[in-house]
């Protein structure tokens, strides 16, 4: 333990600029991520909930499949694989594109789905039956009856294992560091790498993921408070 | 208006509708009754579709109900529905609860659809509840409410499922009142309840359901004082 702390190397210049840019990438790509796994995972659900078999089958395989493979592994698949299974149009814009930060998206967003998927169903199935049933009754459609009666009071049911989602998601984004996407624990290791402060810079970024995820909690928490109202039935 | 012929329905290998045929004119009020567990509610439920058949057919102003091709959800905005339970949506005002399916369905205004569910509020004798939440009312309020939203998307006909069971005996009269009012409005009304007082005022027929049968069916009058049937005779005996 003759370690000889250095903060002010990881706090000053160049590399705290680096450590705040990679922030801020952590930053966007969790919440782009967040968001587009929302809807996402809200329209898987909401198709199982059809009772149309084929919809229930391709969205349960859906996921099974995405909760149970690894990240990382998933990462590589797009990352690599992106050109043998999305179509041309799409590669063509990637490329155009930052392509490493949109895989590092479509991955995050894919694989938080599939759990966001299960956590929606799981306070759709706690609404009771009738609500669905006097809403159809008025006339409106199915996905109509979802959007305005069903997933409003699912979602205050949720919320707070949506809130764990969320900040597995902004967690897991550090694994998009795997293909380049030069995030906060890129550029700590980055730092580690052209100063040995690897200590300092890591403890910096534990300390900006902490501060993160406390902001995440605390904004949903309040969102909670102010829209929670009594649900009774 | 409504014309039921010859449904059957089995819940897996329980024959809980065996075989009813009717025909309910425009205008008419019907009350049906009978025991618990006779197939009231399923029977109701059928005519906008809650509830799927396997033999016979319903026409609702001419449409095949169960045809493949019918707008279901235009067929259901024609027919209003109470329930038991109220069954209003917890998270909105009571407002929105009554305006949601025109602005939704009809794609009406909401300017438009709030002043139609303020006055059908008013109607209901509840205009000043309007921005409080359903758990915020008595349960009398509530089903009055429900009433609201059911006719708010201007509906030829209504389904009640026993608006009163659920509610304490003192708030009955106030949701009895507000569906007297309708049926003297002229509005087509099937109305499963075992208020025999609101029967024999605004009922035109009563129908009395057991094991899956309309057994016995006829005016009030005739229904009161003269029963073929030993089981009517036996539920009035036990309801009045
Ligand atoms: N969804 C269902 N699945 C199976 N059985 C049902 C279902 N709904 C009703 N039943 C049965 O059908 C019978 C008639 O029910 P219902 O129409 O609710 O009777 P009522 O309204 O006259 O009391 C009852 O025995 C009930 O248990
Ligand atoms: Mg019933």
């Amino acid at each position: 333990m003759n370690y000889d702390f250095n903060w002010m190397i990881v706090l000053t210049g160049e590399y705290r600029d680096w450590l705040i840019q990679g922030l801020v990438i952590t930053l966007k790509i969790s919440g782009i991520s967040i968001v587009l796994s929302m809807i996402l995972g809200t329209i898987i659900t909401t198709l199982r909930m059809t009772g149309i078999k084929i919809l229930e089958w391709i969205t349960i395989s859906f996921i099974e499949f995405f909760r149970n493979t690894p990240l990382l592994i998933q990462l590589f698949f797009w990352y690599f694989g992106s050109d043998a299974v999305l179509p041309d149009s799409v590669n063509q814009w990637l490329y155009a594109h930052n392509y490493e930060f949109a895989v590092g998206v479509l991955a995050l967003t894919i694989y938080t789905s599939a759990f966001i998927a299960e956590e929606i169903r799981a306070g759709i199935i706690s609404i009771p039956k009738e609500q669905l049933e006097a809403s159809r009754a008025t006339g409106l459609s199915f996905v109509q009856a979802y959007a305005y009666v069903v997933l409003p009071q699912a979602f205050r049911i949720v919320i707070p294992t949506l809130i764990s989602q969320f900040l597995n998601l902004t967690k897991n984004s550090s694994l998009a560091m795997t293909i380049g996407v030069m995030e906060l624990t890129y550029m700590a290791r980055q730092i580690e790498s052209y100063s040995f402060r690897g200590f300092e810079a890591f403890t910096v970024a534990t300390l900006m993921y902490i501060c993160l995820s406390l902001i995440i909690s605390l904004c949903i928490n309040i969102y909670n408070k102010k829209f929670l109202r009594m649900i009774k039935y | 208006m409504i014309r039921v012929e010859g449904i059957h329905k089995w819940f897996d290998d329980f024959h809980v509708l065996q075989g009813i045929t009717e025909h309910i004119t425009p205008g008419e009020v019907v009350v049906v009754c009978g025991p618990s567990g006779s197939g009231k509610s399923t029977f109701i439920r059928c005519i906008n579709r809650l509830e799927d058949v396997q033999e016979g057919k319903i026409f609702v102003e001419g449409k095949d109900v169960y045809s493949s091709d019918v707008d279901i959800n235009q067929l259901r905005a024609d027919v209003g529905m109470v329930f038991q339970q109220f069954n209003l949506y917890p998270h909105i005002t009571v407002l929105k609860n009554v305006s949601l399916a025109p602005i939704k369905v009809k794609k009406m205004s909401k300017i438009e659809a709030e002043e139609i569910a303020l006055a059908l509020l008013d109607k209901v004798g509840i205009y000043d509840q309007a921005h409080k939440y359903p758990a915020e009312l008595s349960g009398g309020q509530q089903q009055r409410v429900a009433i609201a939203r059911g006719l708010a998307m201007q509906p030829k006909i209504m389904l009640f499922d026993e608006p009163t069971s659920a509610l304490d005996p003192e708030m009955i009269n106030e949701v009895l009142k507000s569906m007297i009012d309708l049926a003297k409005d002229g509005m087509t009304m099937i109305v499963v309840t075992h208020e025999m007082g609101f029967a024999r005022e605004v009922a035109k027929r009563i129908f009395f359901m057991d094991y899956g049968k309309i057994l016995e069916k006829g005016t009030p009058e005739h229904f009161f004082k003269n029963p073929q049937h030993e089981r009517t005779k036996l539920f009035l005996r036990e309801i009045l």
